[in-house]
């Protein structure tokens, strides 16, 4: 008989006002007690929708069973062999659109805490020892022994989308080398969302489980730069997978957007996440402003927003154009945000950074904005309210207004086509217009989420597999 | 990590380091860059590529001690390795069909001048250089850049060469009627600036090398954008040679100076956290 009790089962969390000053994880995560209790919850459906929900299709109900019955590491397993990187998807996903807004009990009262639940597992197998190892029960893996003789293939890119296609990749036999720009693996896990919301251990550890999985990681590699995808298949890999992202920042074309003190969001989250700028031992600097402004209604913005409250700022903006029901940010992120004090400007567009006479932000300029039509995206269009510019003192701003494909890869390999956004063009998600060339994650969709970019590492393996087999 | 082959001294606080890095020496162009963190807890700094040989797998780079991250490089020695350097970076110069060039380095900026009219010397152009430095002492690769082009030494305080600016040395040739199809002037902002406005008066093509703050190198963080004639570009991915008649020279002297409080408190805590260890980084 399943628990029927109606909401979730509370996680601890720190307090908001004592989180705004840390940088500790804010959500503390169950007790074996709480999460055998959550489990309890699910119905056990015939035809479980959450899985539908799933880009990864983690078979949630059998997971689930599992640790009701107190079988953590098992249920570790079966998430495991769906899904390359659980510790991070239990805790960044917006399980809310995905597998919990599938969940039947959603219908009356909560869904059951799929992500608290798989973020639980995955940690208890880390303490426990047991992530390093192979899930065990992938049916297609054709063993983990290493050998020489295994088919080389290339991953361009770190990300979560270049390391789930690498851990599929491995587990099939392949010997899989993942290419990393920056001086550490994990991309967008490492340089953008901060350790409050994803601790920076939790992804050192899953990257080591797929390296003891026989994956290869090499850091300070710029592909397109010293080497071009047409050099990797000199080098013998197969098939070359680029997963390369979405990191170029977009900014707005407004004026005063050079000034000092205007920050890129990824630039301003690099200097803290990957360069670790809030700690006094480390050499990066930044500027720790009194007043922010961010620009900006996704993840990212309230990533930004956070980490400035926590470099110390009295007053934190977040600057939106639209209402709270448009803002694409996960409503979990939007909720810690405001508990800790972050101040919401809806319905607010910046037209004008102004300066001081040493060039430094002084103020921005805003104005009023009102909802109009639905636009193609199905979101009421913003218009600006005529005559409702005001000045907002600030002394630093954060654009978050999205990113756009990095351009390195395609301007130097021929033949590799993208569309006017710079993203890569491809016949089925995945298979680009050059041969033994497959591309996913945000690199193909533009700025998305952890979990497509997984699901999409997911479907190039397969895919990449499938092309190699038919090539031999 | 890449190795410290060789390590020399060419003036008081700038350092040439040839580095075993046969990757990047196979790809580098004059005009590129490398990000470069000598230790864990520095930072990413950018250096412009001095050298290279393809077949010894070297590369060269030039640095002068200023910040925290140049003291922590500067704290390494022969045999000793890098912990991360990642290029080649940026484009190369386009050095193609220049005839009558002058080119022009100050300070520091000698050491990125130097390989251009070295390259140019090579494809058979007629190089002047004119190197400023402010005083004796700072003198780099006078050797070097002599054995490529004809050299006009300018000190501020007139204790080597003549006594002045680069740009005096400049307009001095052109009035004299040397005709130069290209200018090429690399050194700090203010320099640029003041060289490129003085081309402008006279209609000479200027190109001009960028070396703002950035992290990354790749295009990710955007902190090296630069106004060029109106619109935002990024250095390490856009440059870093731009048209000096179009850039934005007042802007980029501003987002240079930044952090520079910030650098004055690392090298403080840097002079300090070393006194006390009296050890060098890597040897605990």
């Amino acid at each position: 008989m399943a628990n029927m009790q109606k909401n979730k089962t509370p996680m601890r969390e720190q307090l908001p006002e004592v989180r705004n000053k840390n940088w500790e994880e804010v959500a503390c995560g169950y007790t074996p007690e709480e999460a055998m209790n959550e489990a309890a919850r699910c119905l056990g459906c015939k035809d479980p929708l959450c899985r539908k929900g799933c880009p990864v299709s983690v078979r949630i109900p059998e997971f689930l069973s599992l640790v009701t019955k107190g079988e953590f590491a098992e249920a570790y397993r079966v998430i495991r062999s769906t899904n390359s990187l659980p510790a991070i998807s239990g805790r960044v996903c917006p399980q809310e659109t995905q597998c919990e807004g599938k969940c039947v009990r959603g219908l009356k009262g909560e869904p059951v805490a799929i992500g608290r639940l798989e973020r639980f597992c995955a940690d208890y197998a880390m303490a426990e020892g047991e992530a390093s190892t192979c899930s065990g029960s992938c049916t297609s893996c054709t063993g983990c022994t290493a050998s020489s003789d295994k088919i080389k293939v290339a991953v361009v890119g770190s990300g979560p989308a270049g390391l789930s296609c690498a851990g599929d990749l491995a587990a099939r036999g392949y010997a899989v080398t993942v290419f990393e720009a920056l001086h550490k693996a994990g991309g967008v896990l490492v340089y953008g969302i901060p350790e409050f919301r994803l601790p920076k251990d939790i992804v050192a550890k899953e990257i080591r489980s797929l390296e003891d999985q026989g994956v290869e990681i090499q850091t300070d590699m710029v592909i397109g730069k010293i080497l071009s995808v047409d050099e990797l298949f000199t080098l013998g890999y197969q098939a070359v997978f680029i997963a390369s992202g979405a990191g170029l920042p977009k900014f707005m074309g407004i004026e005063g957007e050079n000034a000092n003190g205007v920050y890129s969001a990824n630039e301003f989250l690099t200097r803290i996440n990957l360069m670790k700028a809030y700690r006094e031992d480390y050499g990066t600097p930044i500027r720790k402003g009194k007043a922010v402004a961010v620009v900006g209604g996704g993840n990212v913005a309230m990533d930004a927003a956070r980490s400035a409250k926590r470099l110390g700022a009295e007053h934190v903006y977040i600057i939106y154009r639209r209402g709270e029901k448009e803002m694409p940010a996960r409503r979990e992120e939007i909720h810690h945000a405001k508990e800790e004090g972050i101040e919401f400007l809806l319905l607010t567009n910046p037209t004008k950074i102004n300066t001081d006479e040493t060039g430094n932000v002084s103020s921005i300029t805003c104005i009023r904005m009102a909802l109009g039509e639905p636009d193609a995206s199905g979101r009421r269009s913003p218009i600006a309210v005529e005559g409702s510019e005001y000045d907002l003192t600030v002394d630093t701003v954060i654009i978050a207004m999205g990113t756009a494909p990095n351009p390195l890869i395609r301007m130097t390999t021929p033949g590799l086509e993208t569309d006017k956004r710079g993203c890569f063009v491809t016949s089925d998600g995945t298979t680009t217009t050059r041969e033994g060339v497959f591309a996913g994650g945000d690199a193909v969709t533009g700025a998305a989420t952890v979990i497509l970019a997984m699901g999409a590492g997911r479907d190039a393996a397969e895919k990449i597999d499938q092309y190699i087999k038919s090539k031999q | 990590m890449i190795k410290i082959i060789k390590k020399e001294k060419l003036a008081e606080g700038v350092t040439r380091l040839v580095l075993n890095a046969p990757l990047i020496a196979q790809k580098a162009m004059a005009g590129q860059f490398v990000i470069l963190r000598p230790t864990e807890k520095g930072e990413r700094i950018p250096l412009t590529i001095a050298d290279y040989h393809r077949e010894r797998g070297e590369l060269t780079v030039i640095y002068q001690t200023v910040g925290r991250t140049t003291a922590e490089l500067d704290t390494l020695g022969e045999g000793d390795s890098i912990l991360n350097v990642a290029g080649p970076l940026g484009k190369a110069s386009e050095l193609e069909g220049m005839k009558k060039v002058a080119v022009i380095g100050g300070g520091l900026g000698c050491a990125i001048a130097y390989p251009q009219a070295k390259a140019l010397h090579e494809k058979g152009a007629d190089v002047d250089m004119i190197a400023g430095f402010r005083s004796r002492e700072l003198i780099i690769l006078e050797d070097e850049m002599r054995a490529c082009a004809k050299l006009t030494i300018m000190t501020d305080d007139g204790s080597y060469g003549q006594k002045g600016l680069v740009t005096d040395a400049l307009k001095e040739k052109i009035l004299r009627g040397v005709s130069y199809d290209t200018v090429i002037a690399i050194g700090p902002p203010i320099m640029m600036k003041y060289v490129s406005l003085l081309t402008k008066e006279y209609g000479i093509r200027t190109i001009v090398s960028m070396n703002p703050i950035m992290i990354d190198g790749t295009g990710m963080c955007g902190g090296c954008r630069l106004t060029v004639d109106g619109k935002t570009k990024f250095a390490c991915v856009d440059g870093p040679d731009f048209d000096g008649h179009l850039v934005d020279f007042d802007e980029l002297m501003r987002r240079n100076a930044t952090y520079r409080s910030d650098e004055q408190e690392q090298m403080k805590r840097f002079h300090e956290c070393n006194l006390f260890k009296g050890i060098r980084q890597g040897e605990v």
